[in-house]
């Protein structure tokens, strides 16, 4: 029995690896996730099996089968309900709970000795159940905060205040001690601790990062969750949940980087610095910004032949990803050449845009990346800036003494003529001024964007 | 032992991650995080296990709810990830 159990749980870890695999491929990612979660079925039904599970007066099948049926029901109807827009918050959501379930297994554990103050407790297990705890724990309410900060429950802006940093630092040296404390004597009050700590910490840690450095916070919780279930699996020496905790973290690290590389910033900036608070210091900009109607942008769209569109966050917000899709249709058979260029961290999460724009069924060859199109920014008549601020910020490129000097961001100020659409006149998430608005070749249209859309739609079809 | 053999399938692990998703495309970004999401919900077969040897009812309902917990993450992960998927696939043809 335990070798069955042993080479089932390799079989699943098999299966997690072909499906993350696959996953990284646009052809074979959607067998890749089913792959992925028939390993998850194969591991939880033997570990149904094992007679550990099914023994005795512990959580009894009739409560497994309680708890299982709540979890799906709420899995399936999130996972039904969500609007595509609202991905990221619910990826911070489920990545918080996984963490939160991390960290719930290791203090089972713990808690099953019965006896909290014995001695003999393996220093080994308690460091397992200590890391299994902090990084759930900092997962957890991490994830939390991100899901209010995302879904616009709480401001998105950073929270920054005096000493900051400090408190963090001395939360975390805390957290540690407290952890040696437990691993040496064993004593349940110094987990606690920890687990209090560790929630404190996720919370402390998010609150400074501001919304437009949402997508490394998600990739990084995302690690995170991973980390937290191969601690888990040290603390109850499962093979499985090491493997597939590993592999989510790796995986999770990775998005990070590229996320980081986006933004020419180091993970470190982001988690410390505190972004777009400190930058105070007022920028004087040469030129206005001119407002076009609907009405003129239409003359001028219908005279293009090539047509850029920049979606960013706004565009999320707004809704208007199936109007962009219709605008786009109609300027292609008005001759016109379109394309959809993406910056990798536009959006709260990382391929956000591209979601938006597969949920509105844009063609995959229009989605294009920004090297491709920066290329060929010159030659391109109307570049259509659709609530995306930063990264469109020609401050990144030429002005050093931007906080985002370095960033590397879609040249649409080389278009020949940039539509920027725009709520109001304000700044974006960073609170830094946008150059390009004040541009000699921009045009701001200001208001909604899916109703500004909506409206060149109708100008067409007159 | 045994200790020493998990140490080295965490290693060999990390290793075999960051090599499969070196390169992923950036229009499968989402889907590459909510998938690999679900996966790390890997810890509901710790919480089935962790929750299957408790004596003490403390621990009993800590695994209860780690159980739900981490189901919501694996079953709302993966259909979200296919949803999301599905969509993309469309275009193909």
């Amino acid at each position: 029995m335990e070798y069955f159990i042993n080479i089932s749980y390799i079989v699943a870890s098999a299966l997690f690896i072909f499906g993350i695999k696959m996953l990284g491929s646009a052809d074979t990612a959607r067998r890749g996730n089913m792959i992925s979660s028939i390993g998850m079925l194969i591991a939880v039904v033997v570990t149904l099996l094992t007679r550990d599970v099914n023994d005795g007066d512990s959580l009894s099948f009739g409560l497994i089968a309680v708890g299982l049926l709540i979890g799906a029901g709420v899995g399936v109807f999130a996972a039904k309900k969500v609007q595509m827009t609202g991905m990221p918050e619910l990826v911070a959501l489920f990545n918080g709970f996984g963490g939160l379930a991390s960290l719930l297994v290791g203090w089972a554990e713990f808690a099953k000795e019965g006896n909290f103050d014995k001695s003999e407790y393996p220093v080994f297990t308690a460091a397992a159940v200590v890391f299994a705890v902090l990084v759930g724990g900092i997962t957890f309410t991490g994830s939390l905060v991100a899901y209010l900060k995302l879904s616009g429950r709480m401001g998105g802006s950073a929270t920054v205040f005096p000493g900051q940093k400090a408190l963090n630092a001395m939360v975390f040296l805390a957290l540690l001690a407290f952890g040696v404390v437990f691993v040496l004597t064993g004593a349940a009050w110094a987990l606690y601790i920890v687990i209090a700590l560790s929630l404190l910490l996720g919370v402390l840690g998010v609150i400074p990062i501001g919304g437009g450095d949402m997508p490394v916070v998600i990739s990084f919780l995302n690690s995170f969750s991973g980390i937290a279930a191969s601690a888990a699996g040290f603390v109850i020496l499962n093979n499985v949940l090491i493997v597939a905790g590993c592999l989510v973290g790796a995986s999770g690290i990775i998005l990070t980087v590229i996320m980081c590389k986006a933004m020419n910033r180091t993970l470190a900036d982001v988690l410390f610095g505190g972004f777009g608070s400190s930058s105070s210091k007022a920028q004087e900009v040469e030129g206005e910004m001119k407002a076009l109607s609907v009405e003129d942008a239409f003359y001028v769209l219908e005279a293009a032949q090539s047509v850029i569109f920049v979606p960013g966050y706004g565009m999320a917000v707004a809704q208007a990803q199936h109007a962009v899709k219709e605008l786009a249709e109609i300027l292609e058979d008005n001759g016109c050449e379109v394309r959809h260029a993406i910056h990798p961290v536009a959006g709260r999460m990382p391929g956000h845009m591209n979601v938006l724009l597969a949920e509105a069924d844009v063609p995959y060859e229009q989605l294009c990346e920004m090297d491709d199109v920066n290329a060929v920014m010159e030659t391109v008549d109307v570049a259509i800036v659709i609530g995306a601020n930063d990264v469109v910020n020609p401050a990144a490129a030429e002005d050093e003494s931007s906080p985002i000097y370095g960033m590397p961001i879609i040249n649409v100020h080389q278009a020949k003529s940039v539509f920027a659409l725009k709520r109001g006149q304000g700044a974006g998430f960073s609170g830094l001024v946008n150059t390009l608005f004040f541009r000699e070749n921009t045009r701001m249209i200001y208001g909604d964007a899916k109703e500004t859309i909506t409206g060149l739609v109708a100008q067409f079809k007159d | 032992m045994e200790l020493i053999l998990l140490i080295f399938v965490f290693v060999m692990a990390v290793f075999l991650g960051f090599e499969l998703i070196q390169k992923v495309p950036s229009q499968l970004h989402t889907p590459l995080m909510s998938g690999s999401n679900a996966i790390s919900g890997i810890t509901i077969v710790g919480a089935l296990l962790a929750a299957g040897v408790v004596e003490g009812s403390l621990g009993k309902w800590l695994g209860f709810a780690a159980l739900i917990l981490a189901t919501i993450n694996v079953v709302g992960g993966y259909m979200v990830t296919d949803r999301m998927l599905g969509m993309f696939k469309k275009k193909g043809k």
